[in-house]
């Protein structure tokens, strides 16, 4: 069986740092070379939503692979990838704010509450957010067992994430139902089927 | 002259033959296509057989080594129109598009039209006309004199541009043809050619509108002097991306009505389908009047964002008008409808 030691941490971990940067740096390529057309705002908006929630297939196939492969040391990626939804996901925020509403704050206001997939996303930032101020080694120890009951909140942004984005198309919903499916499966693989049957038979019984 | 009808009749036009452009353009073309299948690959793994083979249609053989060729046009201007817009540049007029013939994306148009063949090319203009009408491709520019009309383009996703098009007025073109008694609507067809637009294809790329595209007005608002039949832009025929060779535009209503590459207009006595209406009839109406008290249901329509000159944070968010501000020549057309009934 496959041994990982410290050292190929630290390789793995560059190497996700590498995978998760290297699109921005196609991003600022793209739209300085002016092949993203007339208007990129669009497509960065979309560019940057989309790190996010491949970010987000990532963070959520560590655990699986990890247990998989038995290949426990993966799981210390895990902050790192999810710290990169986060950074994408506030791309993503940033340029719809300031590319797309031009830093018009009563239009947010309104297009949050009037808008059922700007409201999902939304919603899912907020939790983002909070899972990664409470990423830090010092806050997970103050906060004890409530940590890991706060972070279980990442299932619910995997499924609030490819709601938003199957919404927010105009009709193109092929790629947004792959992920809709994508994401199901990986919850799906979580779901403790012991543990559900032995709450069933106790309930039946 | 022997040489003028060969260049006429050949199947392929005299530019594709052209060999100065053909390596430099194939490369590019190359680069773009590889990059993007690396972006979708990490997917691709991911999906079923069917599907794929769709997406990687998007890398197959549409992309021509030849751009598309525009042609200077001879027109007068219309001072009626559009004194004193800022114009949006054509650069960005030609790579920010709307044609999901050619994919769904703003700059897949641009990308993936450069081979659209648009010699030979037939419109008929038929239905309830006195003289069905069967026009070529040198017809749409000599049939009736080219004016240039400057028009604000209001997409339904709330950004806008301003245009100078080349073209005629619609009601000119169905004046030749004679408008019979009982005729209520106009319906327009875009090509259908699967060859030639990939977006018809697959329905990964076409975005799940069922073509051809189609669109429709009353004939009132087809009669209308701001309804225009534009044959080119920026006092060039039009890029393929924008519509070649001759597409619709109607600056009152959002930017889908303004349908591209049309091959039949037909007068009719009841209202036709159209594209958009089909596929979310909740959200794309068939009069699709500009209108910034009547929201889309996923995002306000109260502002825009105009597309202009300078860099990405160039644009600005101005208020949208009612009617796209042609309120003056068009409003009387809807005096006892109620716009939020009729969206």
């Amino acid at each position: 069986m496959l041994r990982l030691k410290a050292s190929h941490v630290m390789a793995i971990k560059s190497l996700f740092h590498l995978l998760a940067l290297l699109p921005i740096g196609y991003l600022v390529w793209t739209v300085l070379a002016g092949r993203a057309g007339g208007d990129p705002v669009q497509y960065i908006i979309h560019f940057t939503g989309m790190g996010a929630l491949n970010a987000l297939v990532a963070v959520l196939l560590v655990s699986p692979v990890a247990k998989r492969f038995k290949l426990g040391v993966l799981i210390q990626t895990r902050r790192l990838l999810g710290l990169y939804v986060f950074a994408y996901a506030t791309l993503h925020i940033c340029a719809f704010i300031s590319l797309d509403l031009l830093f018009e704050w009563s239009l947010l206001a309104s297009e949050v509450v009037k808008r059922p997939y700007i409201l999902v996303g939304a919603s899912g930032y907020v939790l983002l957010l909070l899972l990664a101020i409470t990423s830090v080694n010092r806050v997970k120890r103050k906060m004890g067992r409530r940590w890991q009951t706060l972070h279980n909140g990442v299932y619910l942004i995997a499924i609030l994430a490819p709601i938003h984005f199957y919404w927010s198309v105009k009709s193109e919903v092929i790629e947004p139902s792959i992920y809709l499916i994508l994401f199901g499966a990986l919850l799906f693989v979580r779901l403790n089927w012991r543990q559900l049957k032995k709450r069933f038979q106790v309930r039946a019984s | 002259m022997a040489i003028n009808k060969t260049t006429k009749g050949a199947a392929s036009p005299s530019w594709n033959e052209k060999a100065a452009h053909v390596t430099p353009e194939a490369v590019f073309n190359d680069r773009r296509n590889i990059i993007k299948a690396l972006g979708l690959g990490a997917i691709g793994a991911s999906i079923p057989g069917q599907v794929q083979a769709g997406i990687f249609d998007l890398f197959g053989k549409t992309r021509s080594s030849t751009p598309f060729v525009t042609r200077p046009l001879s027109f007068s201007p219309n001072t009626a129109f559009g004194q004193g817009e800022v114009l949006t540049p054509e650069q960005k007029v030609i790579s920010h598009n709307n044609f999901y013939e050619f994919g769904t994306s703003k700059t897949d148009p641009i990308d993936n039209a450069q081979g659209f063949k648009v010699d030979p090319w037939v419109l008929k203009i038929e239905g309830l006309v006195d003289t069905p009408l069967t026009l070529d491709l040198d017809d749409l520019t000599r049939l009736l004199p080219l004016e240039e009309r400057i028009y604000r383009l209001r997409c339904v996703e709330a950004w806008s541009m301003v245009i100078p098009w080349v073209g005629f007025s619609l009601g000119a073109l169905l004046k030749k043809a004679g408008v019979k008694a009982g005729a209520t609507h106009v319906a327009f067809e875009t090509l259908f050619d699967p060859d030639q637009m990939p977006g018809q294809r697959s329905r990964l790329m076409g975005g799940g509108i069922h073509y051809p595209y189609v669109e429709g007005l009353r004939l009132d608002e087809a009669m209308n002097e701001l309804t225009f039949m534009a044959v080119g832009l920026y006092g060039k025929t039009l890029p393929a991306q924008n519509g070649a060779p001759i597409r619709l535009v109607v600056p009152w209503k959002y930017g889908f009505k303004s349908i591209k590459s049309v091959v039949r207009i037909r007068v009719m006595d009841k209202q036709p389908p159209t594209s958009w209406n089909q596929l979310a009839s909740h959200e794309y109406g068939f009069f699709a009047n500009v209108n910034p008290a009547v929201d889309h249901p996923r995002w306000s329509q109260a502002t825009e964002r105009r597309i202009g000159e300078g860099g990405l944070f160039s644009a600005t968010r101005i208020a949208t008008l009612p009617f796209n501000g042609y309120g003056e020549q068009v409003a009387h057309l809807y005096k006892n409808m109620d716009l939020k009934q009729y969206y």
